[in-house]
Protein backbone atom coordinates (compact mmCIF):
# COMPACT_ATOMS: atom_id res chain seq x y z
CA UNK A 1 0.00 0.00 0.00
CA UNK A 2 2.73 2.41 0.98
CA UNK A 3 4.60 1.79 -2.20
CA UNK A 4 1.49 2.48 -4.26
CA UNK A 5 0.87 5.71 -2.39
CA UNK A 6 4.42 6.77 -2.94
CA UNK A 7 4.20 5.93 -6.59
CA UNK A 8 1.03 7.96 -6.84
CA UNK A 9 2.54 10.95 -5.10
CA UNK A 10 5.64 10.86 -7.25
CA UNK A 11 4.13 12.63 -10.27
CA UNK A 12 2.76 15.25 -7.92
CA UNK A 13 6.24 15.87 -6.57
CA UNK A 14 7.56 16.01 -10.09
CA UNK A 15 4.95 18.62 -10.96
CA UNK A 16 5.83 20.62 -7.89
CA UNK A 17 9.50 20.49 -8.72
CA UNK A 18 8.92 21.61 -12.30
CA UNK A 19 6.69 24.38 -11.03
CA UNK A 20 9.29 25.41 -8.51
CA UNK A 21 11.93 25.39 -11.20
CA UNK A 22 9.83 27.60 -13.42
CA UNK A 23 9.16 29.99 -10.58
CA UNK A 24 12.81 30.04 -9.74
CA UNK A 25 13.79 30.84 -13.29
CA UNK A 26 10.98 33.32 -13.84
CA UNK A 27 11.32 35.25 -10.64
CA UNK A 28 15.08 35.05 -10.84
CA UNK A 29 17.77 34.75 -8.30
CA UNK A 30 17.46 38.18 -6.61
CA UNK A 31 13.96 37.47 -5.31
CA UNK A 32 15.25 34.37 -3.59
CA UNK A 33 18.01 36.42 -2.11
CA UNK A 34 15.38 38.75 -0.70
CA UNK A 35 13.40 35.83 0.71
CA UNK A 36 16.50 34.41 2.29
CA UNK A 37 17.16 37.64 4.11
CA UNK A 38 13.80 37.48 5.87
CA UNK A 39 13.77 34.05 7.45
CA UNK A 40 17.56 33.63 7.80
CA UNK A 41 17.28 30.10 6.33
CA UNK A 42 18.60 28.68 3.12
CA UNK A 43 18.67 31.17 0.26
CA UNK A 44 18.96 29.61 -3.18
CA UNK A 45 19.67 32.96 -4.81
CA UNK A 46 22.55 33.75 -2.47
CA UNK A 47 23.95 30.26 -2.83
CA UNK A 48 23.76 30.34 -6.63
CA UNK A 49 25.21 33.81 -6.96
CA UNK A 50 27.96 32.90 -4.54
CA UNK A 51 28.80 29.83 -6.63
CA UNK A 52 28.91 31.51 -9.99
CA UNK A 53 30.73 34.60 -8.72
CA UNK A 54 34.46 34.97 -8.38
CA UNK A 55 36.05 34.52 -4.93
CA UNK A 56 39.31 35.14 -3.12
CA UNK A 57 39.45 31.60 -1.82
CA UNK A 58 38.79 28.26 -3.43
CA UNK A 59 36.19 26.47 -1.35
CA UNK A 60 36.02 22.72 -1.95
CA UNK A 61 34.20 21.57 1.18
CA UNK A 62 33.52 22.81 4.69
CA UNK A 63 36.09 22.04 7.34
CA UNK A 64 39.66 22.79 8.26
CA UNK A 65 41.32 21.77 4.99
CA UNK A 66 38.44 22.29 2.59
CA UNK A 67 39.42 25.76 1.49
CA UNK A 68 42.39 26.91 -0.55
CA UNK A 69 43.20 30.50 0.35
CA UNK A 70 44.43 32.41 -2.68
CA UNK A 71 46.81 35.36 -2.70
CA UNK A 72 45.36 38.86 -2.55
CA UNK A 73 47.12 41.55 -4.56
CA UNK A 74 45.77 45.06 -4.06
CA UNK A 75 47.16 48.37 -5.17
CA UNK A 76 46.13 51.87 -4.16
CA UNK A 77 47.84 55.23 -4.32
CA UNK A 78 47.49 55.62 -0.56
CA UNK A 79 48.69 52.18 0.57
CA UNK A 80 50.87 51.09 -2.32
CA UNK A 81 51.08 47.47 -3.36
CA UNK A 82 49.99 44.84 -0.83
CA UNK A 83 50.27 41.10 -1.27
CA UNK A 84 48.95 38.70 1.36
CA UNK A 85 46.94 35.51 1.74
CA UNK A 86 43.16 35.78 1.80
CA UNK A 87 43.22 33.54 4.90
CA UNK A 88 44.09 36.68 6.86
CA UNK A 89 40.48 37.78 6.49
CA UNK A 90 39.26 34.81 8.54
CA UNK A 91 39.72 34.08 12.23
CA UNK A 92 39.70 30.63 13.87
CA UNK A 93 35.92 30.52 13.84
CA UNK A 94 35.91 31.24 10.11
CA UNK A 95 34.45 34.70 10.63
CA UNK A 96 35.42 37.67 8.52
CA UNK A 97 37.83 40.08 10.17
CA UNK A 98 39.57 43.19 8.84
CA UNK A 99 43.22 42.83 7.96
CA UNK A 100 45.90 45.47 7.46
CA UNK A 101 43.35 48.17 6.75
CA UNK A 102 41.37 46.06 4.27
CA UNK A 103 37.91 44.54 4.70
CA UNK A 104 36.35 41.64 2.83
CA UNK A 105 32.88 42.83 1.97
CA UNK A 106 30.66 40.31 0.12
CA UNK A 107 33.64 38.87 -1.69
CA UNK A 108 35.13 42.26 -2.50
CA UNK A 109 38.13 43.81 -0.85
CA UNK A 110 37.69 47.43 0.19
CA UNK A 111 39.94 49.74 2.14
CA UNK A 112 38.81 50.80 5.61
CA UNK A 113 39.62 54.40 4.86
CA UNK A 114 37.67 54.32 1.62
CA UNK A 115 40.71 54.58 -0.66
CA UNK A 116 40.17 53.42 -4.22
CA UNK A 117 41.66 49.96 -4.67
CA UNK A 118 42.88 48.14 -7.73
CA UNK A 119 42.24 44.46 -6.99
CA UNK A 120 44.70 42.30 -8.91
CA UNK A 121 44.26 39.24 -6.70
CA UNK A 122 44.75 35.72 -7.92
CA UNK A 123 41.10 34.88 -7.51
CA UNK A 124 39.40 31.53 -7.95
CA UNK A 125 38.76 32.29 -11.62
CA UNK A 126 42.35 33.40 -12.21
CA UNK A 127 43.69 30.29 -10.48
CA UNK A 128 41.37 28.06 -12.49
CA UNK A 129 42.42 29.84 -15.68
CA UNK A 130 46.09 29.28 -14.81
CA UNK A 131 45.25 25.61 -14.33
CA UNK A 132 43.60 25.45 -17.74
CA UNK A 133 46.58 27.28 -19.28
CA UNK A 134 48.97 24.74 -17.74
CA UNK A 135 46.80 21.84 -18.95
CA UNK A 136 46.74 23.30 -22.46
CA UNK A 137 50.48 23.89 -22.54
CA UNK A 138 51.31 20.40 -21.26
CA UNK A 139 48.84 18.65 -23.54
CA UNK A 140 49.57 20.51 -26.75
CA UNK A 141 53.32 20.85 -26.36
CA UNK A 142 53.56 17.13 -25.61
CA UNK A 143 51.54 16.14 -28.66
CA UNK A 144 53.45 18.70 -30.72
CA UNK A 145 56.65 16.87 -29.79
CA UNK A 146 55.22 13.66 -31.13
CA UNK A 147 54.28 15.45 -34.32
CA UNK A 148 57.84 16.70 -34.62
CA UNK A 149 59.45 13.32 -33.96
CA UNK A 150 57.05 11.02 -35.77
CA UNK A 151 55.49 13.20 -38.41
CA UNK A 152 54.48 10.43 -40.78
CA UNK A 153 53.18 8.00 -38.20
CA UNK A 154 49.54 7.48 -37.34
CA UNK A 155 48.39 9.51 -34.30
CA UNK A 156 48.35 7.75 -30.97
CA UNK A 157 46.57 8.23 -27.63
CA UNK A 158 45.71 11.83 -26.81
CA UNK A 159 47.03 12.88 -30.19
CA UNK A 160 44.46 10.77 -32.00
CA UNK A 161 41.72 12.35 -29.89
CA UNK A 162 42.85 15.93 -30.51
CA UNK A 163 43.94 15.63 -34.13
CA UNK A 164 40.38 15.42 -35.56
CA UNK A 165 39.40 18.43 -33.45
CA UNK A 166 42.40 20.44 -34.64
CA UNK A 167 41.60 19.43 -38.21
CA UNK A 168 37.95 20.33 -37.66
CA UNK A 169 38.92 23.83 -36.54
CA UNK A 170 41.16 24.15 -39.57
CA UNK A 171 38.95 22.54 -42.23
CA UNK A 172 35.46 23.44 -41.01
CA UNK A 173 35.98 26.74 -39.20
CA UNK A 174 39.09 28.51 -40.50
CA UNK A 175 39.28 27.57 -44.20
CA UNK A 176 35.60 27.95 -45.22
CA UNK A 177 35.10 31.24 -43.37
CA UNK A 178 38.42 33.00 -43.86
CA UNK A 179 39.56 31.62 -47.17
CA UNK A 180 43.12 31.36 -48.45
CA UNK A 181 44.50 33.67 -45.74
CA UNK A 182 43.39 31.34 -42.98
CA UNK A 183 46.89 30.30 -41.87
CA UNK A 184 47.50 33.66 -40.20
CA UNK A 185 44.49 33.23 -37.92
CA UNK A 186 44.66 29.49 -37.31
CA UNK A 187 46.87 29.58 -34.16
CA UNK A 188 44.55 32.13 -32.58
CA UNK A 189 41.41 30.20 -33.51
CA UNK A 190 42.86 26.94 -32.17
CA UNK A 191 43.94 28.58 -28.92
CA UNK A 192 40.56 30.29 -28.58
CA UNK A 193 38.63 27.08 -29.22
CA UNK A 194 40.57 24.96 -26.77
CA UNK A 195 40.79 27.75 -24.18
CA UNK A 196 37.02 28.17 -24.12
CA UNK A 197 36.29 24.47 -24.31
CA UNK A 198 38.70 23.44 -21.55
CA UNK A 199 37.54 26.26 -19.29
CA UNK A 200 33.91 25.35 -19.97
CA UNK A 201 34.63 21.74 -19.02
CA UNK A 202 36.66 22.69 -15.95
CA UNK A 203 33.75 24.89 -14.89
CA UNK A 204 31.47 21.85 -14.86
CA UNK A 205 33.56 20.04 -12.26
CA UNK A 206 32.07 20.23 -8.76
CA UNK A 207 33.77 22.97 -6.76
CA UNK A 208 35.38 24.46 -9.84
CA UNK A 209 35.40 28.09 -10.87
CA UNK A 210 33.01 29.56 -13.40
CA UNK A 211 35.65 31.06 -15.68
CA UNK A 212 33.88 31.30 -19.04
CA UNK A 213 30.69 32.27 -17.23
CA UNK A 214 32.39 35.42 -16.01
CA UNK A 215 31.85 38.48 -18.13
CA UNK A 216 35.40 39.75 -17.59
CA UNK A 217 36.83 36.67 -19.30
CA UNK A 218 34.42 36.76 -22.23
CA UNK A 219 35.00 40.52 -22.50
CA UNK A 220 38.72 39.99 -22.97
CA UNK A 221 38.24 37.21 -25.51
CA UNK A 222 35.74 39.29 -27.49
CA UNK A 223 38.02 42.35 -27.29
CA UNK A 224 40.94 40.34 -28.70
CA UNK A 225 38.69 39.20 -31.56
CA UNK A 226 37.73 42.84 -32.18
CA UNK A 227 41.34 44.01 -32.16
CA UNK A 228 42.43 41.29 -34.58
CA UNK A 229 39.45 42.02 -36.87
CA UNK A 230 40.22 45.74 -36.97
CA UNK A 231 43.97 45.19 -37.36
CA UNK A 232 43.52 42.87 -40.34
CA UNK A 233 40.74 44.87 -42.01
CA UNK A 234 41.41 45.48 -45.70
CA UNK A 235 40.32 48.39 -47.87
CA UNK A 236 37.27 46.36 -48.91
CA UNK A 237 36.32 45.88 -45.26
CA UNK A 238 36.49 49.56 -44.39
CA UNK A 239 34.82 50.39 -47.68
CA UNK A 240 31.92 48.15 -46.72
CA UNK A 241 31.54 50.02 -43.46
CA UNK A 242 31.87 53.66 -44.50
CA UNK A 243 30.86 53.36 -48.13
CA UNK A 244 28.55 50.38 -48.22
CA UNK A 245 27.96 49.26 -51.81
CA UNK A 246 24.38 49.14 -53.05
CA UNK A 247 23.12 51.83 -50.66
CA UNK A 248 21.63 55.13 -51.95
CA UNK A 249 24.18 57.96 -51.79
CA UNK A 250 22.06 60.18 -49.57
CA UNK A 251 22.03 57.50 -46.84
CA UNK A 252 25.80 57.78 -46.76
CA UNK A 253 26.31 61.54 -46.97
CA UNK A 254 23.22 63.63 -46.23
CA UNK A 255 21.72 61.23 -43.75
CA UNK A 256 24.63 58.95 -42.73
CA UNK A 257 22.54 56.13 -41.28
CA UNK A 258 24.34 53.29 -43.04
CA UNK A 259 27.87 54.21 -41.97
CA UNK A 260 26.57 54.73 -38.44
CA UNK A 261 24.83 51.35 -38.37
CA UNK A 262 27.83 49.64 -39.88
CA UNK A 263 30.15 51.39 -37.43
CA UNK A 264 28.04 50.26 -34.48
CA UNK A 265 28.05 46.81 -36.09
CA UNK A 266 31.81 46.63 -35.61
CA UNK A 267 31.24 46.63 -31.85
CA UNK A 268 27.96 44.73 -31.59
CA UNK A 269 29.54 41.66 -33.18
CA UNK A 270 32.16 41.08 -30.45
CA UNK A 271 29.64 42.29 -27.88
CA UNK A 272 27.33 39.46 -28.91
CA UNK A 273 30.26 37.06 -28.61
CA UNK A 274 30.88 38.28 -25.08
CA UNK A 275 27.28 38.03 -23.94
CA UNK A 276 26.55 34.73 -25.68
CA UNK A 277 29.34 32.78 -24.02
CA UNK A 278 28.84 34.43 -20.63
CA UNK A 279 25.06 33.94 -20.65
CA UNK A 280 25.12 30.35 -21.89
CA UNK A 281 27.62 29.12 -19.36
CA UNK A 282 26.18 31.10 -16.47
CA UNK A 283 22.65 29.97 -17.29
CA UNK A 284 23.75 26.34 -17.29
CA UNK A 285 25.35 26.75 -13.89
CA UNK A 286 22.30 28.55 -12.51
CA UNK A 287 19.96 25.80 -13.72
CA UNK A 288 22.03 23.01 -12.20
CA UNK A 289 22.45 24.89 -8.92
CA UNK A 290 18.72 25.71 -8.88
CA UNK A 291 17.87 22.05 -9.29
CA UNK A 292 20.01 21.19 -6.29
CA UNK A 293 18.58 24.12 -4.35
CA UNK A 294 15.14 22.55 -4.67
CA UNK A 295 16.20 19.83 -2.23
CA UNK A 296 16.97 22.47 0.40
CA UNK A 297 13.98 24.66 -0.43
CA UNK A 298 11.55 21.78 0.02
CA UNK A 299 13.63 20.32 2.86
CA UNK A 300 12.64 16.90 1.61
CA UNK A 301 14.63 13.78 0.74
CA UNK A 302 11.93 12.80 -1.74
CA UNK A 303 12.84 15.67 -4.01
CA UNK A 304 16.46 14.46 -4.10
CA UNK A 305 16.09 11.84 -6.84
CA UNK A 306 14.07 14.29 -8.94
CA UNK A 307 16.71 16.98 -8.62
CA UNK A 308 19.46 14.48 -9.34
CA UNK A 309 17.65 13.20 -12.42
CA UNK A 310 17.11 16.69 -13.79
CA UNK A 311 20.62 17.80 -12.88
CA UNK A 312 22.12 14.74 -14.56
CA UNK A 313 20.21 15.57 -17.70
CA UNK A 314 21.37 19.18 -17.44
CA UNK A 315 24.94 18.03 -16.96
CA UNK A 316 24.86 16.10 -20.21
CA UNK A 317 23.34 19.13 -21.90
CA UNK A 318 26.05 21.33 -20.40
CA UNK A 319 28.78 18.99 -21.64
CA UNK A 320 27.35 19.53 -25.10
CA UNK A 321 26.94 23.27 -24.56
CA UNK A 322 30.58 23.49 -23.43
CA UNK A 323 31.67 22.22 -26.83
CA UNK A 324 28.98 24.04 -28.76
CA UNK A 325 29.79 27.44 -27.30
CA UNK A 326 33.50 26.98 -27.94
CA UNK A 327 32.60 26.09 -31.53
CA UNK A 328 30.24 29.04 -32.00
CA UNK A 329 32.63 31.55 -30.51
CA UNK A 330 35.45 30.30 -32.73
CA UNK A 331 33.22 30.05 -35.80
CA UNK A 332 31.92 33.60 -35.44
CA UNK A 333 35.41 34.94 -34.75
CA UNK A 334 36.53 33.20 -37.97
CA UNK A 335 33.61 34.78 -39.85
CA UNK A 336 34.54 38.24 -38.60
CA UNK A 337 38.16 37.67 -39.63
CA UNK A 338 36.96 36.38 -42.98
CA UNK A 339 34.92 39.53 -43.50
CA UNK A 340 37.91 41.67 -42.54
CA UNK A 341 40.40 40.06 -44.93
CA UNK A 342 38.00 39.59 -47.85
CA UNK A 343 39.33 41.28 -50.97
CA UNK A 344 36.38 41.22 -53.32
CA UNK A 345 32.69 41.36 -52.92
CA UNK A 346 31.07 37.96 -52.63
CA UNK A 347 27.56 36.81 -52.04
CA UNK A 348 28.75 34.96 -48.96
CA UNK A 349 28.79 38.14 -46.96
CA UNK A 350 25.05 38.45 -47.27
CA UNK A 351 24.65 34.96 -45.92
CA UNK A 352 26.77 35.61 -42.87
CA UNK A 353 24.26 37.60 -40.79
CA UNK A 354 21.61 34.91 -41.33
CA UNK A 355 23.94 32.15 -40.28
CA UNK A 356 24.83 34.24 -37.29
CA UNK A 357 21.20 34.72 -36.37
CA UNK A 358 20.55 31.00 -36.67
CA UNK A 359 23.40 30.30 -34.31
CA UNK A 360 22.23 32.79 -31.69
CA UNK B 1 24.56 43.74 -11.46
CA UNK B 2 27.54 42.08 -9.85
CA UNK B 3 27.23 39.36 -12.49
CA UNK B 4 27.62 41.66 -15.51
CA UNK B 5 30.25 43.93 -14.00
CA UNK B 6 33.68 42.83 -15.24
CA UNK B 7 36.34 42.97 -12.55
CA UNK B 8 39.54 44.81 -13.50
CA UNK B 9 41.80 42.20 -11.94
CA UNK B 10 40.19 39.33 -13.82
CA UNK B 11 40.26 41.28 -17.09
CA UNK B 12 43.96 41.89 -16.67
CA UNK B 13 44.79 38.33 -15.66
CA UNK B 14 42.69 36.89 -18.49
CA UNK B 15 44.44 39.12 -21.00
CA UNK B 16 47.88 38.17 -19.70
CA UNK B 17 47.09 34.44 -19.43
CA UNK B 18 45.43 34.20 -22.81
CA UNK B 19 48.17 36.10 -24.62
CA UNK B 20 50.92 34.02 -22.98
CA UNK B 21 49.09 30.78 -23.80
CA UNK B 22 48.52 32.02 -27.36
CA UNK B 23 52.17 32.96 -27.78
CA UNK B 24 53.55 29.73 -26.31
CA UNK B 25 51.12 27.43 -28.08
CA UNK B 26 51.60 29.26 -31.36
CA UNK B 27 55.33 28.76 -31.15
CA UNK B 28 55.64 25.35 -29.52
CA UNK B 29 52.41 23.57 -30.42
CA UNK B 30 50.40 24.93 -33.33
CA UNK B 31 53.34 25.57 -35.64
CA UNK B 32 54.74 22.01 -35.45
CA UNK B 33 51.28 20.42 -35.36
CA UNK B 34 49.93 22.33 -38.36
CA UNK B 35 53.17 21.76 -40.28
CA UNK B 36 53.17 18.08 -39.46
CA UNK B 37 49.53 17.72 -40.50
CA UNK B 38 50.23 19.46 -43.80
CA UNK B 39 53.32 17.36 -44.36
CA UNK B 40 51.49 14.16 -43.58
CA UNK B 41 48.59 15.11 -45.82
CA UNK B 42 50.84 15.82 -48.76
CA UNK B 43 52.75 12.61 -48.04
CA UNK B 44 49.52 10.61 -48.06
CA UNK B 45 48.39 12.35 -51.23
CA UNK B 46 51.73 11.63 -52.93
CA UNK B 47 51.65 8.03 -51.77
CA UNK B 48 48.15 7.58 -53.12
CA UNK B 49 49.01 9.04 -56.48
CA UNK B 50 52.20 6.95 -56.57
CA UNK B 51 50.14 3.85 -55.82
CA UNK B 52 47.72 4.84 -58.56
CA UNK B 53 50.61 5.26 -61.00
CA UNK B 54 52.10 1.93 -59.98
CA UNK B 55 48.72 0.32 -60.55
CA UNK B 56 48.50 1.84 -64.01
CA UNK B 57 52.04 0.74 -64.79
CA UNK B 58 51.22 -2.76 -63.60
CA UNK B 59 48.19 -2.83 -65.84
CA UNK B 60 50.34 -1.64 -68.75
CA UNK B 61 52.95 -4.30 -68.03
CA UNK B 62 50.29 -6.96 -67.80
CA UNK B 63 48.78 -5.89 -71.09
CA UNK B 64 52.25 -5.93 -72.66
CA UNK B 65 52.93 -9.39 -71.27
CA UNK B 66 49.64 -10.68 -72.57
CA UNK B 67 50.37 -9.24 -75.96
CA UNK B 68 53.78 -10.91 -75.98
CA UNK B 69 52.30 -14.21 -74.89
CA UNK B 70 49.64 -13.97 -77.60
CA UNK B 71 52.27 -13.19 -80.21
CA UNK B 72 54.37 -16.11 -79.03
CA UNK B 73 51.36 -18.40 -79.24
CA UNK B 74 50.63 -17.30 -82.79
CA UNK B 75 54.28 -17.79 -83.70
CA UNK B 76 54.30 -21.23 -82.15
CA UNK B 77 51.13 -22.26 -83.96
CA UNK B 78 52.62 -21.04 -87.21
CA UNK B 79 55.85 -22.95 -86.64
CA UNK B 80 53.99 -26.13 -85.73
CA UNK B 81 51.81 -25.80 -88.80
CA UNK B 82 54.80 -25.28 -91.02
CA UNK B 83 56.62 -28.19 -89.43
CA UNK B 84 53.58 -30.40 -89.91
CA UNK B 85 53.33 -29.37 -93.53
CA UNK B 86 57.04 -29.97 -94.06
CA UNK B 87 56.85 -33.38 -92.46
CA UNK B 88 53.87 -34.32 -94.58
CA UNK B 89 55.59 -33.13 -97.67
CA UNK B 90 58.73 -35.09 -96.85
CA UNK B 91 56.73 -38.23 -96.18
CA UNK B 92 54.83 -37.75 -99.40
CA UNK B 93 57.99 -37.16 -101.33
CA UNK B 94 59.56 -40.21 -99.78
CA UNK B 95 56.49 -42.26 -100.61
CA UNK B 96 56.47 -41.00 -104.15
CA UNK B 97 60.16 -41.76 -104.56
CA UNK B 98 59.75 -45.21 -103.10
CA UNK B 99 56.82 -46.06 -105.35
CA UNK B 100 58.67 -44.72 -108.38
CA UNK B 101 61.69 -46.79 -107.50
CA UNK B 102 59.54 -49.80 -106.97
CA UNK B 103 57.80 -49.20 -110.30
CA UNK B 104 61.14 -48.83 -111.96
CA UNK B 105 62.41 -52.08 -110.39
CA UNK B 106 59.26 -53.84 -111.35
CA UNK B 107 59.57 -52.48 -114.89
CA UNK B 108 63.16 -53.57 -115.05
CA UNK B 109 62.26 -56.93 -113.68
CA UNK B 110 59.50 -57.24 -116.26
CA UNK B 111 61.84 -56.28 -119.05
CA UNK B 112 64.40 -58.74 -117.79
CA UNK B 113 61.77 -61.43 -117.45
CA UNK B 114 60.51 -60.68 -120.96
CA UNK B 115 64.02 -60.74 -122.37
CA UNK B 116 64.68 -64.00 -120.59
CA UNK B 117 61.37 -65.31 -121.78
CA UNK B 118 62.06 -64.29 -125.36
CA UNK B 119 65.48 -65.81 -125.15
CA UNK B 120 64.05 -68.96 -123.63
CA UNK B 121 61.30 -69.06 -126.25
CA UNK B 122 63.81 -68.49 -129.01
CA UNK B 123 65.92 -71.27 -127.69
CA UNK B 124 62.88 -73.48 -127.32
CA UNK B 125 61.93 -72.61 -130.91
CA UNK B 126 65.39 -73.35 -132.15
CA UNK B 127 65.42 -76.57 -130.32
CA UNK B 128 61.88 -77.39 -131.53
CA UNK B 129 62.96 -76.54 -135.08
CA UNK B 130 66.04 -78.67 -134.71
CA UNK B 131 63.96 -81.40 -133.19
CA UNK B 132 61.36 -80.99 -135.93
CA UNK B 133 63.99 -81.06 -138.61
CA UNK B 134 65.50 -84.07 -137.00
CA UNK B 135 62.03 -85.65 -136.66
CA UNK B 136 61.21 -84.67 -140.24
CA UNK B 137 64.53 -85.97 -141.43
CA UNK B 138 63.93 -89.21 -139.67
CA UNK B 139 60.31 -89.24 -140.92
CA UNK B 140 61.33 -88.35 -144.38
CA UNK B 141 64.01 -90.92 -144.38
CA UNK B 142 61.40 -93.34 -143.28
CA UNK B 143 58.47 -92.12 -145.54
CA UNK B 144 60.29 -91.34 -148.70
CA UNK B 145 61.95 -94.60 -148.79
CA UNK B 146 59.31 -95.79 -151.32
CA UNK B 147 58.46 -94.39 -154.70
CA UNK B 148 54.81 -94.14 -154.05
CA UNK B 149 55.10 -92.07 -151.01
CA UNK B 150 57.48 -89.72 -152.76
CA UNK B 151 54.90 -89.26 -155.49
CA UNK B 152 52.06 -88.67 -153.03
CA UNK B 153 54.08 -86.00 -151.37
CA UNK B 154 54.78 -84.25 -154.60
CA UNK B 155 51.15 -84.48 -155.35
CA UNK B 156 50.29 -82.81 -152.13
CA UNK B 157 52.66 -79.95 -152.82
CA UNK B 158 51.22 -79.39 -156.19
CA UNK B 159 47.73 -79.38 -154.73
CA UNK B 160 48.74 -76.71 -152.34
CA UNK B 161 50.27 -74.73 -155.15
CA UNK B 162 47.04 -74.79 -157.05
CA UNK B 163 45.15 -73.36 -154.20
CA UNK B 164 47.57 -70.56 -153.96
Amino acid sequence: MKIIEKARSFPKQLKISIFALLVLLAVGAPSFAADGGEDEGFSAGDMILHHIADAHEWHFFDGAYGTLYLPVIVYSEEHGLDIFSSSNFYNEAHELVPYNGYIMDHGHIVAEDGAELLDLSITKNVASMFLSAIIMLIVFVSIANRYKKKTMEAPKGLQSFLEPIIMFVRDEIAIPNIGPKYARFLPFLLTLFFFIWINNLLGLLPGAANVTGNIAVTLVLAAIVLVITLASGTKTYWGHIFNTPGVPWWLKTVLPIMPLVEFIGIFTKPFSLMVRLFANITAGHIIILSLFSLIFIFESVAIGPVSVAFATFMYFLELFVALLQAYIFTLLAAMYFGGAVEEHHHDEEHVDPETEKALV
Amino acid sequence: MELVNPGTGLVLWTLITFLIVLFLLRKFAWAPIVDALKQRESFIEDSLSAAENAKKEMANLKAENERLIDEAKVERDKIIKEANAAAKRIVEEANADASKEAQKRIEEARVAINTEKQAALAEVKTQVAELSVKVAEKLMRHELSSEASQKALVQDYIKDLNVN
